[in-house]
């Protein structure tokens, strides 16, 4: 018996198929998430194969990049969205897939609507065609993205062959000052990191502030993973996590639930686990965080200003993104604001931003503030809580759930110059759309701007 | 997967880092449901100066003759040279597809993004990571000479630059292989499915939660 595995040995370990001599791993997938951007290719080479899925009963599929978030009951005007979706729907039939089609209440993003299902559950190992899946890793899974041809290999095989990641622990201990989320403990983590930092590495998130996040704020956390360059993001089975997978459709119940229980509470590091890196921070030094360049690296304190830096890739980056250095955070004015994205759409984080409003209106400057439901369960539930008229009196409109302004591959896009405070993940050039630019920050953050059309520090705002 | 051995070809100089798949590709190019086409879409927001769709002609649209991928000085070139962090971001393997697809063979970096890496190999594109300065001397090569030809020769695993320079890469034994063969990945893995099937009986019986 050995003492000194981390989390993600563990899990690694458990699903090694066979182990080459050269190092690589064949390394068995128990859930498969599709959408409809990454998957047509992948059927499309299966089909071309004459091949058929490996394990039909291990995937779960739903549209959400391309759907509309504005009414949908006519379908989808883009027709070369409308196709992709279509694709999708057709491919889930031909094959017999689960799918969660638009017009079903359990569509949305699929990073949120797996762990919701209970379709991904501790110690899994879970993989789609997106580079996001590192999400699902706070439950205590090994999760991470795949390019297409990996998509059809998992599709043909049900395995993976990889080579197996160094481990790196990310300790944030202490408590969050209000105001403070787990979307700025991350944005702080991956600027003290660079967006290649953990590049090779699987990232385990511990400590006391980790520990006392739910389900939705450790989601968060290893949701941006991928922008410090990891993978997979894991977060070690607790009592929270427990409680958050008891229940859901997709779990198991009854005796079966008893000995999944048995084996999931095992899901830790060891204590004498040893990491190849270790990062540390703590939550109560934590000030709210505002990126202000085109890479989710380049972020600064809400009280501080666009740093001076002359190499190429800053010059580059201010320029595209029209500021000066010197400018306070506070000084940015913005055009729009999106409260979205697989990063920040759960319930908890609508409760959190409607929180901030207290019957205040979203600022005249402010051309556009939406909020984009993760799913349609999310959406339901914060209706039910009255959630949606709080946004929608204050000016937000209150949208149908997707991927939505997070890339803007449907109508959800900024125009070229637009400055828009955004809760998704990443601030790339044109990421929202040609010439737009996005800085990322919490929901409350992102209420706080839309309130007063420039950046706020909400820490002063907080009921 | 066209198998890659050795080649000569000169380079396409883009001096930047982090440079992320949503740059290599845009977002609106993502609705294609094929592998083929995306040459003509590649780096379409620095390299148009006006923005575009699927179903827009590109030779409609403005380009920005500033970029180097509109200079007819680099015009076929197979190799790309960038510097740190290529392929950051998004996990499209249609940022391969377009690379290959315009006539990319190879990319040389100082390092890369893994899923980017990963999507290179299973595409018969070939990732060279190189030291920073290794890299930094190619561009100051390619900046004396932009006609100048290196040689890959994935065999030796060398770069063979102006004066006699070779500079070494490291790669897997597996993907070596794979590359140097053209190897389908599925094909090797299947050949492993008893032990996939074996391994699916033994977590029955252990996790059977996971089998409903
Ligand atoms: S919400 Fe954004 S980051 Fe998340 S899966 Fe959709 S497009 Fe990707």
């Amino acid at each position: 018996m050995m003492e000194n595995d981390t989390l993600y040995d563990k899990v690694w370990r458990s699903h090694s198929v066979h182990e080459r001599d050269d190092g690589m791993t064949l390394l068995y997938i128990d859930r498969h998430l599709v959408h409809e951007v990454t998957s047509p290719q992948a059927f499309e080479g299966l089909r071309i194969a004459g091949r058929a899925p490996w394990r039909r009963d291990s995937i779960l599929a739903t549209a959400d990049h391309n759907v509309p978030t504005t009414d949908r009951s006519q379908g989808i005007e883009d027709p070369i969205s409308r196709r992709q979706v279509e694709t999708l729907d057709e491919n889930c039939r031909d094959f017999s897939i689960t799918q969660f089609p638009m017009l079903d209440v359990r569509q949305g993003i699929v990073h949120v609507i797996g762990p919701e299902q209970g379709a991904s559950l501790p110690g899994m190992t879970i993989v789609c065609g997106d580079s996001h899946t590192s999400t699902h890793g706070a439950l205590g899974a090994l999760a991470f993205g795949i390019g297409t041809s990996e998509v059809e290999h998992v599709l043909a095989t049900q395995c993976l062959l990889l080579k197996k990641s160094k481990n790196m622990q990310i300790r944030v201990d202490g408590r969050l000052p209000p105001g403070v989320t787990s979307k700025d403990i991350i944005l702080a983590v991956i600027g003290r990191l660079g967006t290649a930092g953990a590049t090779g590495y699987t990232a385990e998130y511990a400590g006391a502030a980790i520990r006392a996040l739910s389900v939705e704020g450790r989601m968060t956390m290893c949701n941006m993973s991928i922008e410090a360059g990891a993978r997979a993001g894991m977060i070690a089975v607790d009592d929270t996590t427990l409680e958050y997978v008891a229940g859901r459709p997709f779990a198991p119940q009854g005796t079966m639930w008893d000995q999944a229980l048995a084996y999931w509470q095992t899901l830790k590091s060891d204590a004498g686990a040893k990491f190849d890196a270790v990062v540390q921070l703590d939550a109560g030094d934590l000030k709210p965080q505002v990126t202000w360049g085109t890479s989710p690296e380049m972020v600064t304190d809400v009280d501080g200003v666009v740093p001076q830096d002359d190499s190429v890739d800053h010059r580059n980056a201010l320029q595209y993104m029209g500021l000066q250095p010197g400018t306070p955070i506070e000084a940015i004015e913005i055009d729009k604001v999106f409260i979205g994205s697989c990063t920040n759409s759960r319930i908890e984080d609508l409760r959190e931003a409607a929180g901030l409003i207290q019957d205040r209106s979203v600022a005249d400057n402010v051309k556009l503030a939406m909020v984009v439901p993760g799913s349609g369960l999310v959406k339901r539930q914060a209706e039910e809580e009255g959630l949606d008229r709080i946004f929608k009196s204050a000016g937000f409109e209150w949208r149908e759930p997707g991927c939505s302004m997070c890339l803007g591959m449907n109508a959800d896009q900024l125009e070229p110059g637009e400055r828009c405070a955004s809760t998704s993940n990443r601030n790339f050039e044109g990421r929202q759309g040609k010439g737009g630019r996005t800085h990322l920050v919490s929901p409350v953050m992102a209420v706080g701007a839309a309130l007063h059309g420039h950046f706020v520090d909400v820490r002063k705002w907080m009921p | 997967m066209r198998p890659f051995t050795r080649l000569e070809t000169t380079m396409m100089p883009l001096d930047r880092s982090n440079v992320d798949t949503d740059a290599i590709i845009p977002q609106q190019y993502l609705k294609s449901v094929k592998r083929t086409g995306f040459g003509k879409y590649l780096f379409d927001n620095w390299r148009y100066l006006d923005p575009g769709t699927l179903d827009m002609d590109p030779g409609q649209r403005r380009t920005d003759p500033d970029f180097v991928l509109n200079q007819d000085a680099f015009a076929g070139a197979e190799v790309l040279l960038v510097r740190e962090n290529f392929g950051c971001g998004s996990s499209r393997e249609h940022a391969v597809w377009s690379l290959l697809d315009h006539g990319f063979r190879a990319v040389i970096a100082s390092s890369f993004a893994d899923i980017f890496c990963s999507n290179s190999y299973k595409n018969g594109l070939l990732p060279i990571t190189l030291q920073a300065e290794e890299v930094n001397e190619l561009f100051e090569q390619v900046a004396q000479d932009p006609a100048f030809s290196c040689v890959l020769d994935l065999e030796k695993q060398v770069v063979r630059g102006i004066n006699g320079r070779v500079f070494s890469f490291e790669i897997s034994a597996f993907h070596k292989h794979c590359l140097l063969n053209g190897f389908d990945e599925i094909d090797l893995t299947l050949q492993h499915e008893d032990k996939i099937r074996a391994y699916e009986s033994q977590m029955k019986q252990a996790f059977p939660w996971l089998f409903p």
